[in-house]
């Protein structure tokens, strides 16, 4: 139990009356603190290279999300001369050309924006509908359980890509609010719909895994509400699997989202994203390679530095795996 | 065991059935109009319209039209598309294509993904084991897109040793893109095959084995890897079921017209039938392989009983 669920567990039985709150906390036994699970983890992160290189990479892209103008030194990615069109990299333009003739490590920089956005939006997306349903699910059992169980399973049997790219074909057409504008929030929304199923069963193992033991029947014997024992006792469990999952899903929904921006059907011009670049250099690979290999290698940094997180917070988080 | 592959056949239904439905409404239920996608630009006569929303039953309500769909279905009757060609042959046409990419791709996964994990697996923390961690990592991060990019790059352009696209040299065309595809699933069965063998190790039956003083080959070979093998197997049984249905990144980027490219030229030109029948056929494909996996895990583990 964390400290947290302890707190949550003595308020509650000060709610009910089973027992009084203490005079003076000093006396409070539960205060002297054993090693949680958390500052194990961060010992075992100190230690271990791939969470600095992840660690590092994932500052950088953030932050070039946030003050692109930092990393384009001084370049504006929408001055253009059509004059300097493919020129290869150089001294003064570290990444060359595009075709405009825009500065292309402008453009690159300022493509991080949208992809990490994108993969933050989707994995809130998916960690709503995941927790949501997975709660549900687990907690209630029976009917509901099986109902979800089923839907489920249908979610799982259409790839990622095939589901988005349809709903985002169609998006457009509907006139719905954020799905047809093919911005940010349409391509967040399409993924989160086909992605939410792995985070769904974690959750769903998770409650079930808890949801009988004393302390949550403890707390029911107190008189506390269904969704008070969900968000505070038993969720809280979930925590850590969670976290090590969301972590790597931002990589791969960020790798999903160029994807079908490169398929036609996600960000579209003159939105600047890695995706549209990859897409436009394809047929320029024979006389200008490097408008597809900046974006590509930049892409694939940032997909690497969440995955490197979520591997080394695994290492860390799961004692079973430790030697 | 015949009650329990029975019982799972039974499960597929709804599954099959929920998906198919799933992408049904998507294409046709939400707003839109894809007669008029069809005509672009030019107004077609309201004639033409009416006739042409006859045929697809564009005007019944949703259920019915899903209906219509499932009936016709059942007398193999799959739809046509728009220009009048019949679904099937499409899927006829295209799913060898798709076939054949997914045997390279499954050969490649089976035989660098299994040698690599188990050199790993029985020389722990040994530097091969951490060329491997390593570049099974930056294997796991590099999206397929990219991948796919880069082999064109070098193997395509800069060394000429392959052909950049298209399926023009028989087999050896799908060498790279099988490759490519193969790229992810080869790092996990790489992975997957390291943890399972280093775990098998250690194991007291394998201590018997080396007791008994057999050579080590014997020992690896017949004993660890036998026990190793099982969650291996069951993964990349898997993974067949989803490669052919999910190739449509590797199919785009390196123009081999198999299903995947199929499926993604009909959701752009808002090929309803087209896109309804080639996702169903994907789904049952995954749904298929995955009972198969379920089957594989009894007969390879006797501990596994399923009645």
């Amino acid at each position: 139990m964390t400290d947290q669920q302890q707190r949550d567990l003595r308020h509650d039985e000060v709610e009910a009356g089973t027992q009084t709150v203490l005079g003076s906390p000093s006396i409070d036994v539960t205060d002297a603190r054993q090693n949680s699970l958390w500052s194990d983890a961060w010992v075992s992160l100190k230690r271990n290279p791939l969470f600095w290189i992840g660690a590092f990479l994932g500052v950088f892209f953030v932050l070039m999300a946030i003050v692109p103008q930092l990393f384009s030194r001084g370049a504006d990615p929408r001055a253009c001369d059509l004059s300097n069109s493919k020129l290869p990299p150089s001294g003064a333009h570290w990444f060359g050309y595009d075709q405009q003739g825009c500065d292309y490590l402008a453009n690159v920089a300022y493509g991080a924006r949208n992809s990490l956005a994108i993969g933050l939006l989707s994995v809130v997306g998916v960690l709503v509908l995941g927790i949501v349903i997975g709660a549900m699910a687990g907690y209630y059992g029976g009917f509901l359980d099986s109902l979800f169980a089923r839907v489920t399973d249908i979610f799982f049997a259409i790839p990622l890509i095939l589901g988005a790219l349809i709903l985002l074909r169609v998006g457009p057409s509907t006139g719905l609010p954020i799905l047809s504008d093919r911005g940010v929030g349409a391509v967040s929304i399409a993924l989160a719909a086909f992605g939410w199923m792995t985070a769904m069963r974690l959750v769903r193992s998770q409650v079930i895994a808890v949801k009988s033991s004393d302390y949550v029947a403890a707390a029911r014997a107190m008189g506390a509400s269904n969704f008070r024992i969900l968000t505070r006792h038993i969720l809280p469990n979930a925590v850590a699997p969670v976290l090590v999952y969301s972590t790597i899903t931002v990589g791969v929904l960020i790798a999903a989202e160029a994807t079908l921006t490169y398929l036609g059907v996600g960000l579209q011009r003159p939105t600047i994203s890695w995706g549209l670049q990859i897409s436009s250099g394809q047929s320029l690979l024979r006389t200008a390679p490097h408008l597809v290999l900046f974006p590509s290698n930049i892409l694939s940094l940032t997909v690497m530095a969440f995955i490197m997180l979520g591997d080394a917070l695994r290492d860390a988080l799961d004692p079973r795996q430790r030697s | 065991m015949g009650r329990f592959v029975v019982r799972r056949l039974l499960l597929t239904i709804p599954v099959l059935l929920g998906a198919s439905f799933l992408i049904f409404a998507m294409v046709y239920a939400l707003p839109g109009d894809p007669i008029r996608a069809l005509a672009g630009d030019r107004p077609l006569a309201p004639a033409v319209v009416a006739q042409l929303r006859a045929e697809f039953n564009l005007d019944d309500p949703l259920p019915v039209q899903y209906g219509k769909y499932l009936a016709n279905l059942a007398h193999g009757d799959f739809g046509s598309d728009f220009h009048g060609r019949p679904v099937l042959d499409t899927v006829v046409q295209r799913l060898p294509v798709t076939a054949k990419l997914t045997l390279v791709a499954v050969l490649f996964e089976t035989i660098i993904g299994l040698a690599a994990g188990v050199l790993a697996g029985i020389r722990r923390n040994s530097f091969f084991d951490n060329v491997v961690l390593v570049s099974t990592t930056l294997i796991i991060s590099i999206p397929i897109l990219v991948l796919g990019f880069f082999a064109q790059f070098l193997f395509g352009l800069k060394l000429g040793w392959f052909p950049i696209a298209g399926i023009n040299d028989g087999w050896y065309s799908y060498l790279l893109p099988g490759l490519v595809l193969a790229s992810a699933s080869l790092a996990y069965v790489a992975r997957l095959t390291r943890t399972s063998i280093a775990e098998n190790m250690s194991a007291d039956y394998v201590r018997t084995a080396r007791a008994k003083g057999l050579p080590n080959r014997t020992v690896i070979l017949r004993h660890t890897l036998r026990n190793s093998l099982i969650p291996v197997v069951t993964f990349i049984g898997a993974d067949i079921g989803a490669l052919l249905g999910g190739a449509i990144v590797t199919e785009a980027v390196f123009n081999i017209p198999g299903i995947g490219r199929a499926v993604f030229d009909a959701v752009k030109g808002q090929e309803g039938a087209v896109v309804v029948g080639i996702v169903t056929l994907m789904v049952f494909f995954f749904v298929f392989f995955n009972l198969i996996v379920d089957v594989l895990y009894a007969v390879l583990d006797p501990r596994i009983r399923y009645d």
